[in-house]
């Protein structure tokens, strides 16, 4: 069959020959009520019935896989699609380097697979219902498609990851995949697996921050499981991660806009002092002091995800060839580590220092250092949004020591300078660093909805491209349909 | 010729680094390895790209979609080092432009017919015995310059729809068409921005030597979209009023020239533009060709199907004509796919034929009914239609034109 096109003719549309394969058809079927159950009751409130103007993977072919078009969100044809199967792949990385890649679980592995699918699979429906509420206060309706588009799509990755446990991993993936839609994000009994994921996003800013850097960390645990000996985890991966660009896209331009509209009130105001916050509020913008700290919590929050920075668990699924490290196959050395050294950031005797630590161990560390620097090119960007309009201020990611729950710095208190603070200077400074109760009440004052196309809250600006190239009145949310 | 010492003004395709997210899809998807970057930006490698538009949809942001006319291109080092996209250098107007071997060299028009081609589902083929279309002769900065000599009403006075037929003569001017290629037309003035309008694409609707045999004049089938700048100003031209003409484009789009090629068209409202022009085209040149001829023809009544009456005098041996209405009074809803149900076997004959070529053109919501009946049809006639589509788009007999 042609890999390229998705058969529509099941009732799951994919590129996997799911027509041929009967067990696992009737697996997914089985499933699929529970997802729209989850989706009705979880996915966007208040909008299921508006026809929003999305795009849909109709081939993984890359004229194919971005047909645009009006759907009612329930009614999204979400399937599986792998990236094309290359024949000759072979492990890239680990002690079985240069083998055949694996179109099977090799037995010794199942479980570290398993569980490593679980918990991306995890994520995915868990930000769509972090996001369900954001859709009544959108600041136009083309950051409200924009909101449905990366939902929508983080229910097809949970679909992509629900295909690996049903077709790869018996019974005990049917129970995983049935688990995953039974935890709810936030939830006291049964919470989603990571911290991030159980947060609130409160706020069209804390969702733009979350698509920046939590999401950027998905993109981090996807590149270097699309490096995977096991090949359908490799593919699934790879073709998530063309839909992923469009949440980074998301998050990037969102904050942008945001900055964008605040020098120009600024300007316009004549305001020079960026951190004249009274004022600049009065102007119905947000002040880039409070776009700092809002930048200040996602950022240490996502880095939590990387987990503990010297982990064995890392160094076994890399050994093993299952998770590898970013663009595995464009970096020089033998593939294997086994006898070199990754600089690590530890507490040494009460002080922030960098000990040399077996590569093998540091994989966590180093897929970190990878994302940091991943998202200072992008806050590179933003300033450069700041430069042009004139004001005087910098963005910049804080000391990963910053705000920590996980790993070497999770039992200390740094400022976003990296200085370690005791308890009692670190609750007097906390506001300067966070978002406050006030900051955050400041922000929910101003999410006032704009609901008329090619209208903007008066807190952001409008892009520059419209999706698909439409024009700047395009009506890319049917509400009332 | 060399690219590098050609002094022909050429296109070039770059990318904005204001919108750019370097999130790194486009040098993934490029298929051969034209895009790179530095720490700065991404960027195109002229020397490489080929204008194959594979990276243009997978692009999140709309950074991708930049083109310039130039005459030496930008190095990858210039491009490097920018921090927003150069201005478009004057060209001498009326100069030949090198543009790969695309649909269109004009970024406006080429955007829109890729967009019109993406139901196709993967890079678009010519059919093998198409006639070889020129391109872009006239464009925004040097359009030619089109007289009206005809504008009729096409659908009846009750219909709700405005939908008309328009003759453009070209007097002096040389304007070469195939069957099935667009040309674009410039409404005058500006938008609310001050800005010129958006070029819009029409189908031909006459074939290549004219509406009148010999006449160096075509014809358009227009729909007064309501709200619509172009459409409007289209559809109240009047005789003798002239009309910047940009163009032609489209090099896939067109009629199989094989007199022994079968030719499946299905179309809604103005989609039957082009095949107004097949059909013109094979009962003028070929009228004992072998091949045969089916239309699919979906409309809301009969009133309103553009070209009803004339269709009607069409005789079935040159053009077998299914006529699918969706809101006749008292009658069921009936779709072109219902149609094609109907006339399964046949269609399912024609398909087995090596020689057959598919053609769908109209308003993309038509797509996935279309795609659905031919599986349906296959399906029963034990063929694989998605493998058959493949291979039928990979031998340039499959083609969708939608919007």
């Amino acid at each position: 069959m042609d890999i390229g096109n998705v058969d529509y003719t099941t009732k799951i549309p994919n590129n996997v020959g799911l027509a041929d394969d009967r067990r696992v058809l009737k697996a997914l079927e089985g499933w699929h009520p529970g997802y729209i159950d989850w989706w009705m009751d979880m996915g966007p409130e208040g909008f299921q019935d508006a026809l929003v103007y999305l795009r849909t993977a109709v081939s993984v072919d890359p004229k194919g896989w971005a047909k645009f078009d009006y759907v009612r969100m329930p009614e999204y044809r979400w399937g599986i699609l792998l990236a094309p199967q290359d024949e000759n792949r072979k492990v890239p990385f680990g002690q079985h380097y240069g083998e055949k890649a694996w179109q099977e679980v090799p037995g010794e592995y199942r479980a570290m697979l398993r569980r490593l699918v679980v918990i991306q699979g995890d994520t995915e429906p868990a930000s769509v219902e972090q996001q369900r509420h954001l859709g009544k206060t959108a600041p136009s309706l083309y950051d409200m498609r924009n909101l449905f588009q990366v939902n929508v799509e983080e229910g097809r990755h949970l679909w992509a990851m629900v295909y690996l446990l049903q077709k790869y991993f018996g019974r005990d993936g049917r129970e995983e995949a049935d688990e995953l839609l039974r935890r709810r994000s936030g939830s006291a009994d049964s919470p989603r697996m990571l911290g991030a994921f159980n947060e609130a996003t409160p706020d069209w800013l804390s969702f733009f921050m979350f698509t920046f850097f939590t999401d950027r960390d998905g993109k981090m645990q996807l590149e270097s499981l699309a490096q995977s000996g096991f090949d359908p985890l490799s593919r699934t991966c790879r073709f998530m991660l063309t839909e992923e660009a469009h949440h980074m896209f998301v998050g990037e331009t969102g904050i942008g806009r945001t900055i964008q509209r605040t020098c120009e009130a600024m300007k316009a105001a004549g305001i020079e002092d960026p951190t004249d916050i009274a004022r600049i509020r009065a102007l119905g913008v947000i002040d880039l002091p409070t776009v700092q700290k809002k930048l200040n919590l996602h950022y240490s929050l996502s880095l939590d995800l990387f987990g503990s920075e010297v982990s064995t668990n890392a160094a076994n699924a890399f050994n093993a060839g299952i998770k590898g490290r970013f663009q595995e196959t464009k970096i020089e050395d033998d593939h294997r580590l086994t006898g070199s050294t990754y600089p690590v950031l530890k507490l040494v005797d009460g002080e922030i220092r960098r000990v040399d630590e077996p590569a093998l161990t540091a994989l966590n560390m180093r897929l970190r250092d990878d994302y940091t620097y991943d998202c200072a090119m992008g806050v590179e960007r933003w300033n450069k949004v700041i430069e042009k309009t004139g004001v005087q201020f910098k963005l910049e990611l804080p000391h990963v020591a910053f705000h920590r729950q996980i790993g070497e710095f999770k039992d200390v208190n740094a400022t976003p300078k990296g200085v370690l603070l005791d308890d009692e200077a670190w609750a007097k400074h906390r506001d300067e660093y966070l978002p406050s109760k006030s900051d955050g009440d400041f922000i929910a004052e101003l999410m006032q909805p704009e609901m008329e196309a090619g209208k903007f809250a008066g807190w952001i600006a409008p892009p520059k491209v419209g999706i698909d190239n439409k024009p700047g009145d395009f009506e890319y949310v049917k509400i009332a349909a | 010729m060399d690219a590098t010492t050609s002094t022909a003004p050429k296109k070039q395709h770059l990318i904005d680094p204001e919108i750019c997210i370097r999130c790194n899809t486009c040098e993934e998807t490029c298929p051969v390895d034209a895009i790179t970057h530095d720490e700065n930006n991404y960027v195109v490698d002229a020397e490489k790209c080929n204008f194959c538009l594979d990276c243009i949809s997978p692009c999140p942001t709309g950074s991708i979609d930049n083109w310039r006319i130039v005459t030496k291109s930008y190095s990858l080092e210039e491009q490097f080092s920018w921090a927003e996209l150069p201005v478009q250098e004057q060209i001498a107007l009326g100069a030949a432009i090198e543009g790969g071997d695309g649909e269109a060299a004009d970024d406006e028009a080429a955007r829109l017919i890729a967009e019109a081609h993406l139901g196709v589902g993967g890079k678009s083929v010519a059919p093998a015995s198409a006639g070889k279309p020129r391109i872009n002769l006239f464009n925004r900065a040097a359009p030619a310059i089109a007289t009206v000599t005809g504008n009729f009403r096409l659908t009846h006075d009750a219909a709700d729809n405005d939908v008309r037929h328009i003759i453009l003569d070209f007097g002096g001017t040389v304007f070469p068409v195939l069957e099935g290629q667009s040309i674009g037309i410039i409404a005058p003035g500006t938008d609310k921005d001050g800005k010129p309008h958006n070029i819009r694409l029409y189908s031909i609707a006459s074939p290549r030597d004219g509406e009148k045999p010999n006449a160096n004049n075509l014809a358009l089938t227009v729909k007064r979209e309501p709200g619509g700048v172009c459409s409007n100003y289209i559809c109240d031209l009047r005789k003798g009023d002239t009309v910047q003409v940009t163009g032609p484009f489209g090099a896939t789009f067109l009629k199989p020239d094989d007199p022994a090629a079968n030719i499946i068209m299905i179309c809604t409202g103005t989609g039957s533009a082009p095949f107004r022009g097949f059909t013109e085209r094979r009962r003028r040149a070929m009228r004992d060709a072998p091949g045969r001829m089916m239309l699919f023809f979906g409309a809301r009544r009969p009133e309103e199907l553009p070209y009803f009456g004339p269709l009607q005098k069409v005789p079935e041996g040159l053009l077998r004509k299914h006529f699918a209405y969706s809101r006749v009074p008292g009658e069921p809803k009936t779709y072109v796919q219902d149609k094609m149900r109907q006339a399964a076997d046949e269609v399912a004959l024609f398909l087995g034929s090596d020689k057959t070529h598919v053609y769908l053109c109209g308003l993309k919501g038509m797509e996935s009914g279309v795609d659905e009946a031919f599986a349906d049809i296959c399906r029963s006639a034990g063929i694989d239609w998605q493998q058959l589509r493949a291979d039928m788009r990979a031998q340039g007999r499959y083609h969708v034109e939608t919007y």
